[in-house]
C-alpha cells in the first residue's frame, strides 16, 4: 500500500536525502520518496503502516512527520492557536536574551562611568552581533524572500536600517583611519541597532498577544460546542461524539449537560440557558415541541429531543460561519489604505535614501553621520503595520463584541451602513409587539342567526388559514363541539379568507374585504369597531350570508420595552417608523402607546418594499427590522436588513444584521455598535496616517532648520513599536464598550 | 561625489526594482493548486473555472508575520497559516472575475481569475 504524508522542518534538499535515507532503514517500508520542494514524503508499506516508527525515525533528525489521522480532532483554529503560542514562546526567549544584551551595550554607549570593559567597541561588537543575527535572523530572511519577488514588507525596512547602523559600526571598528581621512566622524552605534531589533520585538510580542484577545471570540464560540452526547439507538443509551449524530436521532439531555445539536422537545420540560448563543440572560422554559438549540445549557429538567440540524447546519454553526465571514470580510473605506500600503515600503526606502543625500550635501558636520543616522530613522519610523491592522483589527473585535450579544453583523459593509441610520422601518408584528395575538373581543352583531353557529363557521373558516390573526381566533373559538367542514376556501393576503360553510358564504377580514364584496357594514358595527380601534385592537370583521355577524377584537401585546427602544433610537437622531397591515386606526394607538409618529397603515404586505424605497428617497438610510419570513423583499430593499428571530428560525443569511433573539432592545445596540466600530476605525486610520505623515519628516530632520530637533533611531523605534501596539489596543476597547 | 552618484543609483535602482516589474503570468489550475507563501504568493495569479470547487493549498515557508494572515474576502476566508505547514482553503467560485487574495495587512497580493 502505498501512503503519503507531509514533513516540516526541512530547510535544504540534503535534508529532504537524510531523511530518506532513516526511513529506508524502517522495514515495514519500501520505495520510499522525500520530496523537498513539496515536503512530502511517499512511501509503500505491507500490511498496517508503521505510523510510531515512522514519527520517531523522522524526529530523530530534528523534523516532524505529519499524518493525517493527528489532526483529525485538531480544527484549523487549534492548529492555528497551537502555532500562535509556540511563537509567542520563540519570541519571548528571543526578547529575553536580546533585552539582556540590549541593555548592557546601552549602559556602555550612555554612561562614561560605566565599565571601561563595556565602554570597549570590540566587546559592544560581541553583543549586538548575535541580536543582529540571531534575533534578527527572521528580518533577513523575511527581506530575502520578498525581494525574491521585487516585493518589500516592514521586515525589509527594519532589516535595512538595522544593517546600515551595524556594519557602519563595523566599518568603523575595522577601518578607523581611512574614514577619518575622508571626513566621516568614526562613531559605533552598536546599541541603536541592537535596541532598534529589542524594541520591534517587544512590540511585535505585545501586538501578538494582543491580536489573540482580539480574535477570542471565534475561538470562544467553538469553545461552547459540546464533545459527546447520549444518543438512544436500538433501544440502548450509548455515549457518542457529537459529529456522529444524525438527523432524526433520539437525544437524552439530563440537567446540567450540555444540548449538543439544535433540535426539538419530544419528552419532558425544562428551563434552558440560552444566553452563550442569543445572549438571553433569563433561562427560558421549554417543553414538549419547542424547539431547542445546540450548545445551550439544560438547567432544570431531564428531557429528551430529537436531532433536527447536526454539523454545518445548527446554529451556532451558522453563527461561527457568519462571524468568520464578516471578520474576513473589507470595509469600503480600506481602499484607500490598499493603495498605499501597496507601494508603501518601496517608497520610504526612496525617501530615506533622499534624506541622506539631502543631509550629506546640505547639513552640517558631520554631514555623513548625520544623514547616515536620519536614513536609519526614516526606515524605522515607517509604520505600515499599523496602517494594514488599523480596519481588519476594529472590524473583529466588532463584530466578535456583536456575536457575543446576540448581534450577528455580516460583513465590514453592513458595519458601515449601520452607522449611517436616519430611518428605522418596524415591521410591527413580532417587533414592536410579540406577534402573538390574542383575541380579546367577540361581539355577535346579527340577531337573526344562531350565535352558535357563527362561532362554528368562524373556526371552520379560520382553521383553513394559516395568518397568525385566524390562529389567535382558533385558540379563541376552540371548543369541543363538532365543527362542521368549510368549502372552497379562498385566501385574499393581506384582506382576509372566504369560504362556504354549510351552503352559506363566509367571510372574515378587513372592512376593505366587506366593501369589496358589496356587504353593508352597520352603524352598529362601525361604531363598535372604532371604539376597540382607539383601543389598539386589530378588527375583523366576519360575514355570513352577505350579512355582518360578528366583530372580533384582536390585540397583539406590545413587547415592554418597546416605548424605551423608541425612545433611545429617536435621541439618536434616529426616526422610529411603524409599518403594518392593521387599520389606520388600530395602527395610530399603538403607535400613541409607543411613541411613533411616523406610522405606514393598511400597507399590503407585497407593498411593504415599495414604501421602504419611498422612505429612501431624498438619500435617506433606512433600516427595516423584521423577522426576515414574511418581510424578506423589504428587508433586502432596506439600506440594511435588520432580520430579529428567536434562536433556530433565524434567516441569518438573508440579512445585513441579524438578532438572534426577539429582544428589540438589540437594534439601537446593533446602531451603537456599528457607531463605535465605525468611530473606532476612523481614529485607528487617524492614527496610523497621521503617525506616518507627521513622524516621517520628523525623522528626515524637518524640524532640524527651525529647532535643531534631530529624531534619535532609538526613539524612532519606539515610536514604532508602540504604533502598531497601540492600534491593537485602540480596538480592544471595543470590547469593554457598553452597548 | 562618489557617494552621490551611488545613492542616486541606489534610488534610481529602488524605483526601477519595486515599480517596474513586470506583471506575473496566470496559472491555470484544475482542482487544486499548492501556493508557496515565501515573500509572497507563488503563483501570486491562478486562472481557474466557475462552478467548480479548487483547493489552494498555502504552503507557509516565510516566517515574516506579514504573511501569517491570508484574506480572500470575496470568499469570506481569513485564515492563519501555520509556518511550515500547508494550509488548505477551498472555494467554489460562481461569478466569472477576478478576485484578490492577501496577508493580514494587505502587503502582498494575488488574484483568482475566475473564468466561464
Amino acid at each position: 500500500m502505498k501512503k503519503d504524508f507531509h514533513i516540516s522542518g526541512m530547510h535544504c534538499a540534503s535534508c529532504a536525502m537524510n531523511i530518506k535515507s532513516v526511513l529506508n532503514k524502517v522495514p515495514e517500508l519500501k520505495n520510499v520518496e522525500v520530496n523537498f520542494a513539496s515536503e512530502q514524503a511517499s512511501v509503500e508499506h505491507d500490511g498496517d503502516f508503521p505510523k510510531d516508527k515512522v514519527g520517531s525515525a523522522v524526529e530523530s533528525l530534528g523534523y516532524k512527520a505529519h499524518f493525517d489521522e493527528d489532526n483529525k480532532d485538531q480544527t484549523p483554529e487549534d492548529a492555528a492557536e497551537l502555532e500562535s503560542k509556540r511563537e509567542l514562546n520563540e519570541l519571548k526567549t528571543k526578547l529575553t536574551w536580546s533585552t539582556f544584551f540590549t541593555v548592557l551595550l546601552l549602559i556602555g554607549a550612555m554612561f562614561i562611568q560605566a565599565p571601561e570593559v563595556l565602554r570597549n567597541p570590540w566587546v559592544m561588537l560581541i553583543f549586538a552581533t548575535p541580536v543582529q543575527f540571531w534575533v534578527g535572523a527572521q528580518y533577513y530572511k523575511s527581506m530575502w524572500a520578498s525581494l525574491k519577488n521585487r516585493l518589500a514588507n516592514m521586515d525589509t525596512l527594519i532589516a535595512i536600517g538595522t544593517s546600515v547602523a551595524y556594519f557602519f559600526s563595523l566599518a568603523v571598528l575595522l577601518f578607523e583611519e581611512q574614514l577619518i581621512q575622508l571626513g566621516i566622524e568614526p562613531h559605533v552605534y552598536f546599541e541603536v541597532s541592537a535596541t532598534i531589533i529589542t524594541l520591534i520585538l517587544l512590540g511585535k510580542y505585545l501586538e501578538k498577544r494582543a491580536r489573540g484577545q482580539a480574535s477570542s471570540a471565534i475561538r470562544k464560540l467553538l469553545d461552547l460546542q459540546a464533545k459527546n452526547a447520549t444518543v438512544v439507538r436500538d433501544g440502548k443509551e450509548i455515549m457518542i461524539p457529537v459529529d456522529q449524530i444524525v438527523v432524526g436521532d433520539t437525544i437524552i439531555v439530563k440537567p446540567g449537560e450540555k444540548l449538543p445539536i439544535d433540535g426539538e422537545i419530544i419528552k419532558g420540560e425544562t428551563s434552558i440557558d440560552e444566553s452563550m448563543v442569543t445572549g438571553e440572560s433569563l433561562p427560558v422554559e421549554k417543553g414538549v415541541g419547542a424547539k431547542v438549540i445546540g450548545a445551550t445549557v439544560n438547567k432544570s429538567g431531564s428531557i429528551r429531543i430529537v436531532a433536527t440540524k447536526v454539523g454545518e447546519n445548527t446554529l451556532l454553526a451558522h453563527i461561527i460561519e457568519t462571524v468568520k465571514r464578516a471578520q474576513a470580510s473589507r470595509a469600503p473605506i480600506q481602499k484607500l489604505v490598499d493603495k498605499i500600503s501597496s507601494v508603501f515600503v518601496p517608497i520610504v526606502i526612496i525617501l530615506a535614501l533622499i534624506t541622506f543625500l539631502m543631509w550629506f550635501n546640505f547639513g552640517p558636520e558631520p554631514a555623513f553621520v548625520r544623514g547616515l543616522v536620519s536614513l536609519i530613522s526614516v526606515l524605522i519610523i515607517a509604520c505600515p503595520c499599523a496602517l494594514g491592522l488599523a480596519t481588519p483589527m476594529s472590524i473583529m473585535v466588532g463584530t466578535g463584541k456583536g456575536a457575543e450579544n446576540g448581534i450577528l453583523i455580516k460583513d465590514a459593509e453592513a458595519l458601515e451602513v449601520a452607522n449611517k441610520i436616519n430611518y428605522i422601518v418596524f415591521d410591527k408584528t413580532g417587533t414592536l409587539t410579540y406577534g402573538k395575538p390574542e383575541v380579546d373581543g367577540f361581539e355577535i352583531v346579527a340577531r337573526d342567526t344562531d350565535p352558535q353557529f357563527i362561532k362554528n363557521a368562524i373556526l371552520a373558516v379560520e382553521k383553513l388559514s394559516h395568518h397568525p390573526l385566524a390562529e389567535a381566533v382558533v385558540r379563541y373559538l376552540s371548543n369541543d363541539t363538532e365543527v362542521p367542514e368549510a368549502e372552497g376556501f379562498v385566501d385574499r393576503s393581506g384582506f382576509g379568507v372566504k369560504a362556504t360553510v354549510n351552503g352559506k358564504p363566509v367571510l372574515i377580514g378587513t372592512k376593505k374585504l366587506m366593501e369589496s364584496e358589496n356587504i353593508e357594514v352597520t352603524k352598529e358595527a362601525d361604531k363598535l369597531a372604532e371604539g376597540w380601534r382607539d383601543k389598539a385592537r386589530t378588527v375583523s370583521y366576519a360575514a355570513i350570508d352577505n350579512k355582518i355577524a360578528a366583530l372580533i377584537g384582536i390585540s397583539d401585546l406590545v413587547k415592554p420595552n418597546a416605548k424605551e427602544v423608541v425612545a433611545t433610537l429617536k435621541k439618536m437622531g434616529i426616526t422610529p417608523v411603524m409599518i403594518t397591515g392593521d387599520n389606520a386606526k388600530t395602527a395610530k394607538a399603538i403607535g400613541e402607546q409607543l411613541g411613533i409618529q411616523e406610522i405606514l397603515s393598511e400597507v399590503l404586505p407585497q407593498d411593504k418594499a415599495n414604501k421602504v424605497k419611498e422612505l429612501q428617497e431624498g438619500a435617506k438610510v433606512v433600516a427595516m427590522v423584521g423577522d426576515g419570513i414574511n418581510d424578506a423583499p423589504a428587508l433586502a430593499t432596506a439600506n440594511i436588513g435588520i432580520a430579529m428571530g428567536e434562536g433556530t428560525d433565524v434567516a441569518i443569511e438573508s440579512s445585513g444584521v441579524t438578532l438572534l433573539r426577539g429582544d428589540i432592545s438589540l437594534v439601537p445596540k446593533a446602531v451603537n455598535l456599528s457607531k463605535s466600530t465605525v468611530k473606532n476605525i476612523k481614529q485607528n486610520l487617524a492614527w496610523a496616517f497621521g503617525y506616518n505623515v507627521i513622524l516621517i519628516p520628523v525623522a528626515m530632520g524637518v524640524l532640524y532648520p527651525l529647532f535643531g530637533i534631530l529624531l534619535n533611531p532609538i526613539l524612532a523605534s519606539g515610536a514604532m513599536a508602540l504604533s502598531s501596539v497601540s492600534v491593537v489596543v485602540n480596538a480592544l476597547r471595543l470590547r469593554t464598550k457598553k452597548l | 561625489m562618489i557617494v552621490n552618484v551611488i545613492v542616486i543609483i541606489l534610488i534610481i535602482g529602488t524605483y526601477v526594482f519595486f515599480f517596474m516589474k513586470k506583471e506575473s503570468k496566470a496559472v491555470a489550475v484544475g482542482n487544486q493548486v499548492e501556493i508557496m507563501v515565501s515573500g509572497g504568493y507563488k503563483p501570486d495569479v491562478i486562472r481557474v473555472k466557475k462552478g467548480s470547487p479548487v483547493t489552494l493549498k498555502f504552503n507557509r515557508k516565510d516566517p515574516s508575520s506579514c504573511l501569517e494572515e491570508l484574506v480572500i474576502p470575496d470568499f469570506g476566508k481569513n485564515i492563519k497559516l501555520a509556518l511550515g505547514e500547508i494550509t488548505s482553503v477551498e472555494i467554489t467560485p460562481s461569478e466569472p472575475g477576478e478576485f484578490q487574495f492577501h496577508c493580514g495587512m494587505n502587503m502582498y497580493h494575488g488574484r483568482i481569475l475566475v473564468e466561464n
